[in-house]
């Protein structure tokens, strides 16, 4: 018999305690997990990605964490020595913005061979959200990719894939605010 | 690679459950993007045993000064780490947090008016064995009242964060104890659509597992994700 995952519980105010311990204060261990994509010299582009949270007031959540876990440069997954390929942040604690300098992934292909177009998978927890929220950030500046990539193609509104782009501003750095709720909500995964 | 079967979202909380007020600015409106999963959540971040240190596990004394210890009655949380298939999920992190005996929380943003305790800090993590067993001591937390309702409160609880072996197992969630009252009366709680999938949260006393004259033991398994049964994919039709 197949057995229920675990319900989830909303990651509540505090969880920082537990997954970025030294960002409140508290000195656990020597570093805070995921606080670096890149542990030694990497292939590709490095790259900075940049955004908020934000709920349905307009307003920026100052409690989440936030997770990415994405391909290295020739993509794939968790197979180059200095790039770990996950990260995460509590965001600033006074701003809400979270920032990530990793590497920009390249096109990973699925098992039928179809190529996906880079992306960064995201991953969202804070007070008042019952089950981590997954979505995708894929790069504005890969229309020719992103035209063709299944998931972006297989969304019921077509509209909605602008929600999932993070936007060159320079730098090779990205902007990437994701909206929980209202005008402009992103469009969240159940994958 | 391994395919996961979409989560089921009517075990789960729904994003938007109005007591729980929270929630309301915070829960998407539209439904999530089904989609078969692909190498992104197939694969997923590991964690070596190497990054433990030796009091990871031990939240009595990972924040004590050298001879002291966190007040409270002292506890040893144990249980297995599976997935749907009811297989042990070895070597994968666990990381819990929780308050204090009183109630409270050591963060800079907690205002209840219980106290700190200079002993303890509230942070916990372990990776599972051979078997996705895991173990670690604390102290019982204390429920705390919360601003939500007029008068709510928490029951005590133990914050998990659990990876598996792929994204697609990625789980936060909440451990509560056996018998407390105050767990029926929690609008986080009662986000959760029924009585059976609490109960799946709730830890039972392992009068077994207990240390005589040193700790209460609570026993709590965790179940992430399972792949599709492939496992017996080489096996002929009708086996």
């Amino acid at each position: 018999m197949r057995l229920k995952e675990s319900p989830s519980q909303t990651a509540g105010p505090y969880v920082h305690i537990g997954c970025t311990p030294r960002a409140t204060g508290l000195a656990f261990a020597d570093h805070d997990l995921g606080s670096s994509l890149i542990t030694g010299s990497v292939d590709g582009t490095q790259i900075t990605i940049t955004g908020s949270v934000i709920d349905g007031a307009g307003d920026p959540l100052l409690d989440a964490m936030v997770e990415i876990w994405q391909a290295d440069g020739d993509g794939q997954f968790g197979k180059s020595k200095g790039f770990t390929g996950w990260g995460r942040t509590a965001g600033d604690m006074d701003t809400g913005a979270f920032t990530f300098e990793t590497v920009k992934p390249g096109p990973v292909a699925l098992a039928d061979g179809r190529l996906q177009a880079p992306h960064v998978t995201f991953w969202i927890v804070a007070r008042g959200i019952n089950l981590g929220l997954q979505t995708r950030m894929y790069f504005a500046d890969e229309e020719t990719a992103n035209a063709s990539d299944p998931l972006l193609c297989a969304l019921p509104d077509p509209s909605r894939a602008a929600t999932m782009l993070g936007h060159p501003t320079g730098d090779n750095t990205y902007r990437f605010d994701i909206r929980l709720q209202g005008e402009g909500e992103t469009v969240f995964l159940d994958i | 690679m391994t395919m996961f079967p979409p989560r089921d979202r009517t075990w789960h909380p729904p994003a938007l459950h109005m007591p729980y007020k929270s929630s309301r600015l915070r829960s998407p409106t539209h439904a999530p993007i089904q989609f078969p999963t692909t190498p992104a959540e197939e694969a997923g971040p590991t964690f070596g045993h190497g990054i433990l240190g030796a009091l990871d596990a031990d939240l009595i004394t990972n924040f004590a000064k050298p001879g002291e210890m966190a007040l409270g009655p002292r506890l040893i949380v144990h249980g297995t780490l599976r997935d749907e298939t009811g297989r042990g999920v070895p070597d994968a992190l666990i990381e819990v947090w929780q308050a204090n005996a009183g109630g409270r929380y050591r963060h800079k943003k907690e205002g209840y008016l219980a106290p700190l305790d200079p002993n303890f800090g509230g942070c916990g993590r372990m990776i599972t064995d051979a078997e996705g067993r895991y173990r670690f001591t604390t102290i019982q937390p204390g429920a705390y009242p919360w601003p939500n309702g007029p008068n709510d409160w928490r029951p005590a609880h133990i914050h998990f964060s659990v990876f598996g072996h792929s994204f697609a197992q990625r789980l936060i969630t909440q451990m509560y104890f056996e018998g407390d009252p105050l767990i029926p009366l929690c609008p986080i709680v009662g986000s959760i659509p029924s009585a059976e999938a609490v109960t799946a949260l709730t830890a039972t006393l392992d009068i077994e597992a207990t240390k005589p004259m040193d700790s209460l033991a609570y026993r709590f398994d965790i179940t992430l994700r399972g792949p599709n049964q492939t496992h017996f994919e080489n096996q002929p039709e009708g086996m």
